[in-house]
């Protein structure tokens, strides 16, 4: 099963300031096990919102707001996206990250397309498979 | 994020259950890297995964009290090689009068040198002589596959038992055994030099392969697809790219096995029957597996050298994952890769791969007369994708009747519940029978 860490942002992420070599050898070192353990299928870092922006939406209007964001806590700062044989192992990996001072990392079960069952009808599945057929175009 | 100041785990009173799921997480994680410190120093498998499993049956004890140490890595070793050297110490004791086997006391020794500890924290170089000690050719085929999962896969004899429907006692008995021999042939603990790496690398990426083929094509029984075992190869194979990221055929294989996983979605129907590649939904694939896949493949082609088996196949592969259906699919470049695959390997399976192609680029009639000259072809015998594939290419031609024949010779022929009723089904598409009762 795969998983998605979410890592929110800080105030320092949101002012552009890059981790401390100490951080970023104890993340590169953590990086490296994910990998070498088979469990890392893709992972990034996100620029601070200052290069974000937002889409409002209400009826048929679109209200754009460009970043930066207020609110640092709520924003996402990285992720990674795991394959585990389960939940408690990729929490037992998620213990091992070398986070600090409180933070609180989310972990997410992605979805599977089984997982959507009924839910995904074959006439969802079609007009899901236009789109893609359209996006491959352009 | 502000450094990363030593954790301390806070311990929270936890029902036992979880902490066994917890401790089954810190096994599957920890296992590998265990056993392969240990061998180092023990140099023997036997031996070592003794000690991991004692160590195990410690954690089992001690955690649901203590609760899950802030290292759990550290703290199995360090448990497995006190446990080690407390054992052999209560023999020495018991068998004083008696001769102590060299072997133990060599153990022993071994075990008891304080500078290990620090060594065990680094093992990744371990894991990868360990893959190449439980892939060495000395060992049948079988015994590679049960005893690679097991002790680097993390999987219990019982899990190796259910992936391959056989008993328990049979996978049991292979692992013993094949303990045994890599004891008795002395072989080493090591990477071998760049004189047999070829050779020897090419035995490991057959287990991982062989491994992610019995998940993707069960052979028998009645699932068409048994997905856990192709998470297994596909971890195995990551861990391995891990390891040695310039080898092409390694990137070659991993690009080869997500390609394919990719589709595995795609390939199960609603009522778990197989689909095939024409009728498959290409938004079902999965489309993270399928740029790894490709990115892989790119990794391997980059790496140099002529292509070998598993990236050329990895790159017939990457031909149908990017067209979204089969009329847009590059076949005269898959037939000119399976002309080189089959001039590499001269595997008639390939071969028969190659009549597909053959029949998609240039039409039925050349197709059916590679599959024809494929007929006598002794490892085709009972194979069922040969009267599968020319049940194919006569349906191609019209010809209802002799196709039909050929789809119910090749249900007979299949192993796999699934499969057989697929093939059954064309069979029945072919329409009536043209002269009842001449099918045996």
């Amino acid at each position: 099963m795969r998983f998605m860490v979410l890592v929110p942002g800080s105030p320092e992420s949101e002012a552009g300031e890059m981790p401390s070599t100490e951080l970023l050898g104890a993340m590169t070192k953590y990086n490296e096990e994910l990998v070498k353990s088979g469990v890392m299928l893709a992972g990034e870092g996100l620029h601070s919102t200052a290069r974000g922006a937002k889409v409002r939406f209400n009826g048929s209007e679109r209200t754009i707001t460009d970043g930066p964001f207020a609110e640092a806590k709520e924003i996402v700062a990285g992720y990674w996206i795991w394959e585990c044989a389960s939940r408690d192992e990729a929490i037992e990996w998620l213990k091992r990250a070398p986070f600090d001072g409180g933070v609180e990392i989310e972990l997410r079960q992605i979805f599977d397309a089984d997982d959507f069952g009924e839910q995904l009808t074959p006439e969802l599945r079609e007009a899901n498979e236009r789109l893609r057929e359209q996006t491959a175009q352009n | 994020m502000n450094g990363c100041a030593s954790r301390r785990l806070r311990i929270r009173p936890v029902s036992p259950s979880a902490t066994h799921r917890a401790i089954d997480a810190v096994w599957r994680i920890e296992s590998a890297r265990l056993i392969a410190g240990l061998t180092r120093i023990v140099r023997d498998v036997a031996v070592a995964e003794d000690l991991a499993q004692d160590a195990l049956v410690a954690a089992l004890e001690q955690w649901p009290q203590s609760g899950i140490p802030d290292k759990p890595g550290a703290w199995l070793a360090a448990t497995a090689k006190r446990r080690g050297i407390d054992a052999l110490r209560r023999r020495v004791v018991l068998e004083r009068k008696r001769e102590l086997i060299g072997r133990e006391l060599e153990i022993l020794q071994q075990l008891d040198q304080p500078e290990l500890a620090a060594q065990v924290e680094d093992v990744q170089d371990d894991v990868l002589r360990l893959i190449f000690m439980t892939c060495h050719p000395v060992l049948s085929r079988e015994a590679r596959v049960a005893l690679t999962l097991r002790l680097l896969g993390g999987l219990s004899t019982p899990e190796i038992a259910r992936a391959f429907l056989v008993s328990e006692g049979t996978v049991a008995q292979r692992i013993v055994r094949a303990k045994r021999t890599l004891a008795e042939a002395r072989v080493p603990f090591e990477v071998p030099g760049r004189d047999e790496l070829t050779e020897r690398l090419s035995a490991v990426l057959e287990v991982i392969y062989l491994v992610f083929n019995e998940g993707y094509a069960a052979t028998a029984g009645e699932q068409w697809i048994r997905p856990a075992l192709c998470a297994d190869a596909l971890r195995l194979g990551r861990i391995l790219v891990a390891l040695m990221p310039r080898e092409a055929e390694v990137n070659g294989l991993l690009a080869l096995m997500e390609l394919q996983a990719s589709r595995l979605r795609a390939r199960v129907g609603p009522r778990g029957e197989p689909v095939l590649l024409a009728d498959q939904d290409s938004a079902r694939w999965d489309h993270l597996l399928v740029q790894r896949g490709l990115a892989g493949l790119r990794r391997a082609e980059e790496l140099g050298g002529a292509l070998g088996p598993y990236t050329l196949q990895a790159a017939i592969a990457a031909c149908h994952a990017r067209t979204r259906n089969v009329e847009e699919t590059d076949w005269p470049r898959i037939v000119a890769l399976y002309d080189a695959l089959a001039a590499l390997t001269g595997s008639p399976v390939v071969e028969l791969n190659r009549a597909v192609a053959v029949t998609m680029a240039f039409g039925p009639e050349a197709g059916l007369e590679l599959v024809d000259s494929l007929a006598d072809e002794p490892a085709l015998r009972g194979y069922h994708l040969l009267p599968g594939v020319r049940g194919d290419v006569l349906v191609r031609l019209g010809r209802m009747a002799e196709a039909r024949e050929e789809f119910e010779r090749a249900a007979d022929l299949c192993n796999n519940a699934r499969e057989r009723e697929l093939l059954l089904s064309r069979a029945v598409a072919c329409g009536a029978r043209t002269t009842p009762g001449t099918i045996p």
